[in-house]
């Protein structure tokens, strides 16, 4: 068998079968376990890797379940796509790279302090990285719901697993039923067009759409599709589920939470750019923006009341969405008035770069976050404070992340905003002013989190956190800085893959239905 | 390291190789201050004759931090507290309403 030819079957197919091992290793030994589970999250990301490098390399990459050729993605006896086929372009490998290097850093700090049930919660946390992988890799749109339903179950469980409050277990309850209903809306959408193409396929149903032109059917389903992947990436103001989840989420769920959520987003590029495309109204990207803008002012704004530190990083977390839709929005604006040269491509640039920095600065100060409150059994900001006298390795992490998060050059969260002040500059002005002062209130916000909890006098004796959770906070830190210093590296790399994927939907169609 | 932007480009060295440059003048100037300066009554807080109190005494918690502009905005704030009122219900009537004004719009905006 050429392992080379079934990667993405296998990078889905690996954690989902650890997944389920997980309950029945736990049985014999949790160290045990602790390996199955690092093993199988570390093959998964090199495996990643591999299919990451081929499709930079080689382009688009296909693979059809259960084909004797994986690549045939159209049967001898048939007109379209019926199989299940996985389509990994720049995009998608962008996205699954991210969502395996975080889960994997979320596995290193967890190993420090679950041990309790850690069967079930090795099995939840494997699942949910199966969810955002298989949406991510997937070329089918009913595929796409079944894991985006495994990945939102995995995360509402995960979210009441480690705290034994009420508001742990309504939080969790909130996601999960806001979470049912935006996928109820997905498959209605799906239902919608299948009814009218007979088709699954994203690339077959966005050939038809480009030859028959935008239905009525087509429209709704748009509206279906974006409403409920908007309010599942946490755009205002349907983002009140985010601060809930997030902050009730143990520090290591909460940042893979933000890849969750990214996800989503994906799907949303993925409606917009490929499906759609072209036959796009430009009231999409305009709603895109607006969204964008209002994430930004509400997040920062509710931000700066907040006393819990989880939830207070939350609302950031929906500000820095904001600045991803401001970007995509505006790419969308410019692709569909062909000024992708002028400015859509330097937006899309800064939005897709601002993704991986988004999950890298606010996952930072959520693990943070996380071993302040595992150190303290603390999470109000009125009763921390002097933390930095006892944990002096957490306070400089926090301060790391606080810089890159309220874009402070030369952080890597100053690269991509830059690219996207400038970019959005170009539409109209007043997007970067408001933009560059939400940045100003982030840091006035993440100012009054450092002064709460570090500055001031000694409260109690603490000890720093556990090594490996230093050491996950450590190796985030050091991605930060590194990118910060080079950001170069990743816009050519990677980010400008994932944008001409973005840009240049025809190969997409293409490769599926030749 | 270099990124090319709309309106230029940004080069992260470039930026640290400056600020170390500024920090290097800054540490120059300062040097040229008196030395007995430092210590002594003269750089204690001059609270008009009060002893300053203790440290644990004026450190200011996380909720009086930006009093100012959170009483300022008191009826921003007001209607946005009501807005998240941590109810199920409100949060799916927001969803569900976003996506019905999406629908007037999208179509309104098709048919003008």
């Amino acid at each position: 068998m050429n392992v080379m030819e079934h990667l993405p079957a296998l990078i889905i197919a690996i954690p989902l079968l650890a997944a389920f091992l997980t309950p029945l290793v736990d049985k014999i030994s949790k160290k045990v376990r602790n390996a199955v589970v690092f093993i199988a999250l570390a093959a998964t990301f090199i495996l990643t890797i591999f299919l990451v490098q081929d499709v930079f390399e080689n382009g688009i990459m296909i693979y059809v379940m259960g084909a004797s050729n994986p690549t045939q993605t159209i049967p001898m006896q048939a007109a379209v796509p019926i199989r299940i086929v996985l389509e990994i372009d720049g995009l998608s490998a962008f996205m699954a790279l991210i969502s395996v290097l975080i889960a994997l850093i979320g596995l290193i700090y967890s190993f420090s302090h679950v041990e309790e049930r850690g069967g079930k919660f090795y099995t939840l946390f494997l699942l949910m990285l199966v969810g955002m992988l298989g949406m991510e890799l997937t070329g089918d749109l009913f595929n796409l719901f079944v894991f985006l339903e495994i990945a939102s179950i995995a995360s509402a469980a995960l979210i009441t697993y480690e705290f034994k409050r009420g508001s742990t277990t309504e939080a969790a309850l909130k996601y999960i039923v806001i979470s049912s209903i935006a996928a109820l809306f997905v498959l209605f959408a799906i239902g919608l067009l299948y009814g009218e193409y007979d088709l699954l396929n994203m690339a077959a149903i966005a050939k038809a759409i480009k030859i028959t032109g935008l239905s009525n059917i087509d429209m709704i389903a748009l509206i279906l599709f974006f409403a409920a992947f908007a309010m599942k990436a946490g755009a205002a103001p349907m983002h009140m589920w985010m601060p809930d989840a997030y902050g009730e989420a143990p520090g290591a769920v909460s940042m893979v939470l933000i890849a969750v959520t990214q996800a989503s987003l994906y799907a949303l590029l993925r409606v917009c750019f490929t499906i759609y495309a072209d036959s796009l109204h430009v009231v999409i990207p305009a709603a895109i923006i607006i969204f964008g803008l209002i994430s930004i002012f509400i997040g920062v704004t509710m931000a700066l009341i907040q006393d819990d530190i989880k939830r207070l990083i939350a609302y950031a977390a929906v500000a820095e969405v904001g600045y991803i839709l401001l970007a995509i929005g505006v790419g969308l604006y410019g692709v569909l008035n062909n000024e992708v040269e002028l400015y859509a491509r330097k937006a899309l640039q800064g939005g897709i770069f601002h993704i991986f920095n988004d999950i890298l600065d606010i996952g930072l100060l959520f693990l943070v976050a996380g071993g302040i409150i595992y150190i303290t059994k603390e999470r109000n900001l009125n009763k921390l404070g002097g933390l930095a006298h006892s944990m002096k390795y957490t306070s400089i992490l926090f301060l790391i992340g606080l810089a890159a998060v309220a874009g402070l050059p030369p952080m890597n969260g100053f690269a991509s905003k830059i690219m996207i002040y400038e970019s959005v500059y170009k539409v109209s002005p007043i997007l970067s002013i408001v933009a560059i002062l939400a940045s100003i209130i982030m840091l006035a916000i993440f100012v009054k989190i450092f002064h709460s909890v570090f500055t001031g006098p000694k409260i109690s004796e603490q000890k720093d956190v556990p090594k490996l959770m230093l050491a996950s906070m450590i190796i985030l830190a050091a991605l930060i800085i590194f990118f910060g210093l080079f950001p170069d590296i990743i816009i050519n790399n990677i980010v400008n893959p994932a944008v001409n994927a973005l840009i240049e939907n025809a190969a997409y169609i293409s490769n599926v239905m030749g | 390291m270099l990124i090319k932007t709309v309106g230029g480009y940004w080069d992260p060295i470039v930026w640290i190789v400056a600020f170390i440059v500024i920090a290097i003048i800054a540490y120059i100037i300062r040097a040229f201050g008196k030395r007995e300066y430092k210590g002594g009554e003269q750089t204690k807080p001059f609270l008009s004759g009060v002893e300053e109190p203790s440290k644990e005494k004026v450190h200011v918690r996380a909720s009086n931090i930006y009093w100012g502009f959170i009483e300022a905005l008191k009826g921003y704030y007001d209607y946005m507290k009501r807005m998240h009122s941590g109810v199920v219900n409100d949060y799916v009537a927001w969803f569900v309403g976003v996506a019905a004004i999406m629908f007037v719009v999208m179509f309104a905006a098709v048919i003008i």
